[in-house]
């Protein structure tokens, strides 16, 4: 089921938190929404989740026009940041509250209950209250109770800002083969880069309310548009006044063509890879190479170098 | 460190004492006193001062009002309380403001106010009423309804405020109508605080004294709007017997209240 967003334009009051945005997310993709804080991705979500009113543009999903459809009648499933979890129900009535709203026949609800709780592994917490679970295990909650009604789109808004960082890359990878058995068309907000180009097969950078590159993630990572896609998406470094990445510099113990001078300021172990810092005339540029290349470079503090970017 | 420690336990039983003195001397002492005047005077006497006539109508005068006023600061204050902490709008503050005015107005002025706007004659809103409210049911409804009121709301705003709209959020996504989410999602939530802020309001309501004195009256006999307070309050100005004993029922009707709204928290605390 695609999305289909057409001159989306939101304001509050002053402020253009969304500026003609047209997106199209195709079906069955995992598509994340990525971008700074305050750059509008949210909001963006919560217009195509009827949470939020657009002042300009429309909105489709899954071919219908549902600009003007109310969020209660869109049937998207919708996961939020802080779990919104319903703390007087059991997780079993969280997971089923969406089919006894439709009204569905006892037995059939137990039925697609018990197999989401299987599906996000909690089959053995039904009978307890989200106060009573992790923080990881309520988002999974949160999940199953989204997919519970077959959303014809799933959107989740920062669905692991609020955990650690070991949970969040669990969780992280669950979403992923989640979604190659489910697929459902899933749009997800992170300003975490790491998380999109990880888990996305599509990433649509968002900055101050306009969308700066749609792509998948090696698209993005290689032929970033502009510079503030690159600088967003990977390390970033400047040698000779322009923007690269520090692992596409190559370090040299002599002169080589194209190759600028410059010397070794510090080297910086961090487990398999080695920062070397650097100054090159006027910028302090910083490479990233594999602890065997900098040994065979045989480089220390004060080394004289001829660094060149990779072609 | 010793020396900390020894200190710390000393200004603890030294805080546990001023407590206790200062809780006995304002609430123990005098509920003992009535306690024990109304037992001394004997069991005839007590039935006797609470079966009369104008007893039982008093009760059933202050039962009304209470339940009434209960029933009106419920609808009202799960409203306003949705209101002020659902909703952003201009006037907010103020309306914030004015539902702890009660608080902090004396209930005579709310009922000399009342008499003005309401009063039979010569209020500027009640002299083209054709039935009365002054010196009448209503106006004692209005009058307790109206110095009840933050009672209910001071339960409910903070309880509304902390939970946020996430819950309601997710519901709406989950297809449920505002009907549904009102039932299914906010009532559960804010239950207890309604259930305390259900029995301070009628504990209030039935204590009430200042305001409703000067709404009602203060009518014995045929068309009596004597209610229990006020009927204590006669009797114990005329040295007539009875006083205590009408006290102590009301009192008793308080300390049930809140002893069945703290049954049922505790039980909701172990479920």
């Amino acid at each position: 089921m695609s999305i289909e967003t057409r001159g989306i334009v939101k304001r509050f009051g002053n402020f253009v938190a969304l500026d003609n945005v047209d997106l199209t997310v195709e079906s069955g993709r995992l598509t994340a929404l990525l971008g700074p804080s305050g750059g509008g991705k949210s909001t963006l979500l919560r217009i195509i989740g009827g949470l939020e009113t657009a002042d300009e543009g429309s909105v489709r999903i899954a071919g219908v026009e549902s600009t003007s459809i109310p969020a209660q009648k869109r049937n998207v499933g919708f996961v939020f940041q802080h779990y919104a979890a319903f703390k007087h129900l059991s997780v079993y009535r969280n997971v089923a509250f969406g089919l006894e709203i439709r009204k569905r026949p006892k037995a059939e609800i137990k039925a697609r209950v018990d197999e989401l709780l299987e599906l996000v592994h909690l089959e053995q917490f039904a009978d307890r209250l989200p106060a009573q679970l992790s923080g990881g295990q309520r988002q999974r909650m949160a999940l199953a109770r989204a997919l519970a009604v077959e959303p014809s789109v799933l959107l989740l808004d920062e669905p692991f800002g609020a955990l650690d960082a070991k949970v969040r890359r669990e969780l992280r990878d669950w979403l992923r083969r989640l979604h190659d058995d489910v697929h459902v068309t899933t749009v997800f907000v992170t300003h975490d880069q790491e998380e999109a180009l990880e888990v996305s097969d599509e990433i649509v950078v968002i900055n101050h309310g306009k969308i700066e590159q749609v792509g998948t993630p090696s698209d993005l990572y290689d032929k970033p548009a502009n510079d503030f896609v690159m600088e967003f998406l990977g390390p970033v470094t400047t040698l000779g006044g322009r923007l690269v990445r520090p692992h596409d510099l190559e370090i040299f113990p002599h002169h080589v063509d194209n190759g600028i001078e410059a010397e070794v300021l510090r080297l910086q172990r961090i487990g398999f890879e080695v920062r070397v810092e650097l100054r090159a005339g006027a910028d302090e540029p910083w490479a990233q190479l594999t602890r065997g290349q900098a040994e065979a470079l045989e480089l220390a503090a004060g080394s004289r170098v001829w660094v060149r970017p990779l072609d | 460190m010793a020396s900390t420690a020894v200190g710390s336990r000393r200004s603890r039983y030294g805080l546990r004492a001023v407590g206790l003195v200062y809780v006995g001397a304002i609430v123990l002492i005098p509920l003992y006193v009535i306690t024990y005047r109304t037992v001394a005077d004997g069991w005839s006497t007590f039935w006797a001062a609470i079966s009369s006539d104008e007893a039982v109508t008093a009760f059933r005068l202050t039962g009304e009002v209470a339940v009434a006023a209960v029933v009106i600061n419920t609808v009202f204050g799960v409203g306003v309380a949705l209101l002020l902490s659902r909703y952003s709008f201009r006037g907010r503050r103020v309306l914030s403001a004015l539902a702890d005015l009660p608080i902090s107005v004396s209930p005579i002025v709310v009922g000399l106010a009342l008499v003005l706007v309401y009063g039979p004659a010569t209020g500027w809103f009640g002299k083209h009423l054709s039935f009365q409210i002054i010196y009448a049911l209503p106006g004692m409804v209005l009058a307790t309804a109206f110095v009840s009121l933050p009672l209910m709301l001071r339960e409910l705003v903070p309880v509304l405020e902390e939970a946020g709209d996430d819950m309601e959020q997710a519901a709406r996504v989950l297809g449920a109508s505002a009907r549904q989410r009102f039932v299914r999602i906010t009532l559960p939530t804010i239950r207890p605080a309604l259930m305390y802020g259900l029995v301070l309001t009628f504990a209030r309501s039935i204590g009430e004294f200042g305001a409703i004195r000067v709404v009602s009256g203060n009518i014995q006999g045929s068309g009596q709007t004597q209610t229990t307070t006020l009927l204590i309050e006669d009797k114990y100005q005329n040295f007539e017997p009875g006083t205590y004993q009408l006290a102590m029922v009301l009192v008793l009707a308080t300390i049930l209240a809140i002893v069945l709204t703290s049954f049922r928290r505790s039980k909701e605390d172990v479920s």
